[in-house]
């Protein structure tokens, strides 16, 4: 019998499918890409020239709107990550019927275009009459909306971002027996939250980056809430910039998905198992 | 604990253990009942199973008593002090649990000094006495291991050393060999029982096999539909169940119809007195063991041997009476070879008092 057992690697035919695949993917993904690039360098005079790119820094608003869109995409990764996680661990040692409920709130924004998302939002602004003016309830809804740190965008991209987050950290409860570990950490001493943060975070780290990654790559990239309530954060300058200086806009684009590669990357080294593999005996 | 040598056992050892009382306990999952007033008394240092089929409400009382569960009515005290409202982690009972609960970030010495780390001890102290318990269990080797290094027996030994590490009153051990393969779940059984002897800790253990109870056990407490049906020791309760439920439950039990003979029955020719009350009305059945139940080699025996079983020494056989009534019966292996299938035989209980039930 041993000898109809495959073995590692002796099994093993060439399938010229999977290089096919591969090469229509490559192309699909690369081609796009190495002609943005090319645009951003190609000289109408003849040859290459990276003006885009060294223009970048001196070009009105580029570090305003770069600094504004970090600091968003922390803000919202904190808020997401405070609201969620611990309304996830509460949900996995509570009933199902809690899960169900949770995971139908967290994933309707997929289903609400971010245009009419955006308008529902517009409108809540306005709400109360003006003998409110004067009341905390109207000074909020103006302290939400000011422009140097508009909290509104951080509203509307927790919201935006809900869905994304909350699959990466069911996916990574649902790899460890979170009821378990907590009786565990319980049983030696820890109170719930310690339980908690020295038991099963520690566990989530993966997932806790996969959620943070998601969501930062959203604010990144998310134009239309933003343009449409008047706040000019990267994707909405990248667009701005783009209607006078088409090579620049392009080169941006492209220096952000290499911004959100090597994110990826460091995201991956960062979840990474950094022990050694099993070993069992 | 001592650091000064290694396998040095926990200062608990000299306390003797915590006595544990449940009294009238009752719990319900919606319409589900599981605990219905259970009564149970486990004395210092001891070992007691608690055993039962699914359901029974055993675990259900194993995490009351370790603070996972609440309870709707009665009390549960430890060394006569009624633990209710106190949080689990106060409650100073270490627990094994049937899954693998190692922490999957921490190291197997991180595993075992976790206790000690809430409680604040100090690191190289903890770390000294981590490395000690897991020579207790026998794995100081693979204090640097993660879980997903070790093997299933290997996990639990590490649990077991991390619930032993706060020196707590009560250990508490939920199925702890139910997920590891036959051959260690036998090594690791008589590792705890040592330990737990060694500790004198008073240690509840929760299984459903029965094998696992009896040979571990100082009690075996059988539970049933929430209630405990009988508390005692393992050869008490295998030869004087105080109920059918237990006899049958406790070992393998043959039903043998018979009618009533005065105060005793009469089966196959013969009268037996009865162990226990005899039931008021309705048919009965005589509930016999199949170490208890002699064949011997007759033509016109009214029993046909209808299968056998190899057990090693024994060999269990399988006969069907004239009424269709199917006996097991424990027969040496020499003597079982003169009964082969489809050979007749004459069968006899011994002369002594029979456990008598209501025919099913």
């Amino acid at each position: 019998m041993a000898q109809l057992t495959p073995t590692a690697g002796s099994g093993r035919r060439p399938r010229p499918w999977r290089g096919a695949v591969l090469l229509v993917a490559g192309l699909y993904f690369l081609v796009p890409m190495a002609a943005s690039v090319w645009f951003s360098v190609d000289d109408p005079n003849g040859g290459v020239q990276f003006d885009a790119y060294t223009g970048l820094l001196s070009a009105p608003g580029f570090t305003d709107a770069l600094l504004l869109t970090l600091e968003l995409a922390a803000a919202t990764v904190v808020v997401l990550l405070v609201l969620l996680v611990p309304a996830l661990i509460a949900a996995r040692l509570g009933t199902a019927r809690m899960r169900a409920v949770l995971e139908v709130v967290c994933t309707l924004p997929l289903v609400v275009p971010p245009v009419a998302f955006t308008a529902g939002l517009i409108g809540v602004l306005r709400w109360g009459p003006d003998h409110l003016m004067d009341t905390p309830f109207f000074q909020t809804i103006v302290f939400v909306q000011q422009p140097e740190f508009p909290l509104v965008l951080v509203i509307a991209y927790v919201l935006m971002s809900l869905p994304l987050a909350y699959r990466a950290l069911d996916a990574g409860l649902r790899a460890v027996d979170v009821r378990t570990l907590v009786e565990a950490a319980r049983s030696c001493g820890a109170s719930w939250p310690r339980a908690v943060v020295t038991v099963v975070l520690p566990n989530l780290r993966g997932a806790l980056l996969n959620a943070a990654f998601l969501t930062l790559a959203l604010v990144l990239g998310e134009f239309t809430a933003a343009s449409i309530l008047g706040y000019q954060p990267f994707a909405v300058w990248v667009y701005s910039v783009g209607n006078s200086q088409g090579q620049m806009s392009v080169a941006v684009s492209v220096l952000s998905l290499l911004i959100t590669w090597v994110l990826l990357l460091l995201l991956a080294a960062a979840g990474r198992e950094r022990r050694p593999a099993p070993a069992r005996s | 604990m001592s650091t000064a040598a290694p396998h040095t056992l926990p200062a608990a050892t000299a306390a003797g253990g915590a006595t544990v009382e449940f009294r009238a306990l009752r719990r319900s999952f919606g319409a589900t009942t599981a605990l219905d007033g259970l009564d149970l008394d486990v004395r210092p240092g001891e070992l007691l199973a608690l055993l039962g089929p699914s359901g029974c409400g055993k675990t259900t009382a194993l995490r009351i008593l370790a603070g996972f569960e609440t309870h709707d009515a009665g009390d549960v005290l430890v060394d006569g002090q009624p633990v209710t409202g106190i949080p689990a982690h106060r409650r100073d009972a270490g627990m094994v649990f049937q899954s693998y609960s190692l922490f999957p970030h921490l190291t197997a010495l991180d595993n075992v000094a976790f206790g000690m780390r809430m409680r604040g001890t100090a690191k190289a102290e903890r770390r000294a006495r981590a490395q000690e318990l897991l020579e207790l269990v026998g794995l100081p080797q693979h204090a640097g291991r993660y879980p997903h290094q070790l093997s299933g027996g290997q996990q639990q030994r590490i649990a077991l050393a991390r619930a032993l590490a706060l020196e707590p009153r009560v250990l508490l051990l939920d199925e702890p060999l139910s997920a590891l393969d036959a051959k260690v779940r036998l090594t690791l059984r008589e590792e705890i029982r040592r330990l737990q002897r060694e500790l004198g800790i008073t240690t509840l253990f929760v299984t459903h096999d029965q094998e696992e109870a009896l040979s571990m056990a100082d009690r075996v407490a059988v539970l049933r539909a929430g209630r405990l049906e009988q508390c005692a020791a393992p050869a008490e309760l295998y030869a004087r169940p105080a109920t059918a439920f237990v006899a049958e439950f406790v070992g393998t039990m043959s039903r043998i119809p018979c009618e009533r003979a005065g105060a005793g029955v009469a089966l196959l020719g013969r009268t037996y007195p009865v162990d226990g009350t005899l039931p008021a009305d309705g048919p009965l059945e005589v509930l016999v063991r199949p170490e208890n139940v002699v064949l011997r080699p007759d033509a016109d025996g009214p029993a046909q041997v209808t299968g056998a079983s190899f057990l090693g020494a024994v060999t269990r056989l399988t006969v069907r009476l004239t009424d269709g009534t199917e006996v097991k019966a424990d027969l040496a292996t020499e003597a079982a070879a003169a009964l082969p299938p489809g050979s007749r035989a004459h069968l006899v209980l011994p002369d002594r008092a029979v456990l008598v039930d209501r025919r099913r």
